[in-house]
């Protein structure tokens, strides 16, 4: 029998080790797992490599773990954020790493990781600073930047709802990066606002459950 | 000289802004275009974070917490309208889909070089989003921006001093004292904003402005 079902978040990112690189799902304040970050923050894992569209505002989610040093590195496109203040301080106190990807780069390194690709060539940053030391190559007269796949150890996510069997539908703009993220991690946990017993319309589904490998109850929408 | 404010400078890009276009509107001034592109024209609002199809603000108290733009600030959805996530998202961006992007800038070349992702200072982490994205694959890149710098230096110059988003890839500027087109040989005047005179437009230009 397959059933994926945690009973409580601090049981969910238990297996979240110090060092661990960690994908985070939400654009902005959308499709953030702000339930999986709170249990992560008490769990105390630290040294980690935060992979997400932005690096955090506010007090919560990403920031509070910037905030009591959790974090050694974050990729991410765009970490200048209204309210982006623990991810300011730790960037001018020298205190965190930061590797700056363009956001459809992300998204494709992170679709390459969870799609078995060896990366892949983009005309996005040729030419510029990022593509800086990185193997080019021109093709029919464009220029192209070849990029590496970016997996992670875990991937935490956010979906509307989903079932035993670790199925995932998401609500409006909250999808962004969760579908994807959950293909390139080695372990997949998935806060979700409802969790049913019964089995989600096939059709409805975003996320076949085959990605997921833990799946918990988070009512709270941020 | 007579500047025009945020609005006006909207205003008048989104008169370019043809029926049936797909745009990409970037964060800040350039979101305000859609409040005046004219009646009678239907134009499709893409926004990087999963959504074709975005609509006006939404009344007090209707607002969906997960529905919003890249600006992070809450949504509605049009009829027509589809929903999907950044793999797709990009694909319409790199893939030659969209019509047009309209950006900020910190400065844009006489050769279309656009500069609007970093400045390199320690205190001011570098943040791209999908700015590289846009002009890697979307056939008209108009830039929505002041014509001068706070400090009043210029940012329409020979060449970019800050790091490049893109190399040669913007096609217009729209500035609150005139409209340049990005030609072969550099920026060509399209109109002057009302009641401004080219020798005065010209004087805080680093970049020669042809007629």
């Amino acid at each position: 029998m397959i059933d994926k079902r945690i009973g409580d978040l601090a049981t969910a990112v238990a297996p979240i080790f110090d060092g661990a690189a960690i994908m985070v799902g939400g654009f902005g304040n959308s499709g953030i797992p702000a339930g999986l970050l709170n249990a992560l923050l008490d769990h105390g894992a630290r040294e980690l490599t935060i992979i997400s569209n932005n690096a955090g505002a506010g007090e919560d989610g990403i920031s509070s773990l910037l905030r009591e040093k959790r974090v050694r590195k974050v990729i991410c496109s765009y970490p200048r954020s209204p309210g982006s203040i623990w991810f300011e301080r730790r960037y001018e106190a020298g205190e965190i790493e930061l590797e700056i990807v363009p956001q459809g780069t992300l998204a494709e390194r992170i679709r390459a990781a969870g799609a078995g690709l060896g990366g892949f060539l983009t005309p996005t940053g040729y030419g510029t600073l990022l593509a800086a030391g990185k193997e080019t190559r021109e093709i029919d007269g464009v220029g192209y930047v070849f990029e590496p796949p970016l997996p992670a150890d875990f991937a935490l996510i956010r979906a509307e709802a989903g079932d035993r069997w670790g199925n995932l539908r998401y609500h409006v703009t909250a999808r962004n990066f969760n579908p994807v993220m959950a293909t390139a991690a080695r372990h997949s946990i998935a806060e979700v606002r409802h969790l049913s017993g019964e089995p989600l319309e096939p059709d409805s589904v975003i996320t076949p459950g085959i990605f997921v490998d833990s799946i918990v109850e988070y009512g709270i929408r941020p | 000289m007579k500047p025009l404010d945020e609005n006006a400078m909207a205003a008048r890009l989104a008169q370019d802004i043809p029926d049936g276009a797909y745009v990409n509107l970037g964060i800040g001034l350039p979101n305000k275009v859609a409040h005046f592109v004219p009646e009678g024209r239907e134009v499709m609002y893409h926004t990087e974070n999963g959504l074709l199809g975005v609509g006006p603000a939404p009344a007090t108290g209707e607002e969906d917490p997960e529905l919003i733009d890249a600006s992070k600030k809450f949504v509605t959805m049009v009829p027509g309208a589809a929903l999907f996530d950044h793999p797709l998202a990009f694909s319409m961006m790199r893939g030659n889909h969209l019509s047009i992007a309209v950006l900020g800038a910190y400065q844009v070349a006489e050769n279309g070089d656009l500069a609007n992702w970093a400045t390199l200072e320690q205190s001011f982490p570098p943040a791209v989003g999908g700015a590289m994205d846009l002009v890697a694959g979307v056939p008209q890149i108009f830039v929505l921006m002041r014509h001068t710098a706070r400090d009043g230096s210029p940012k329409l110059l020979k060449r970019c001093s800050y790091p490049l988003t893109g190399a040669g890839v913007v096609t217009r500027v729209y500035t609150d004292l005139c409209v340049l087109e990005v030609t072969p040989e550099g920026f060509r005047l399209v109109d002057l904003a009302p009641g401004n005179r080219l020798e005065e437009v010209q004087s805080v230009t680093e970049a020669r402005i042809l007629t």
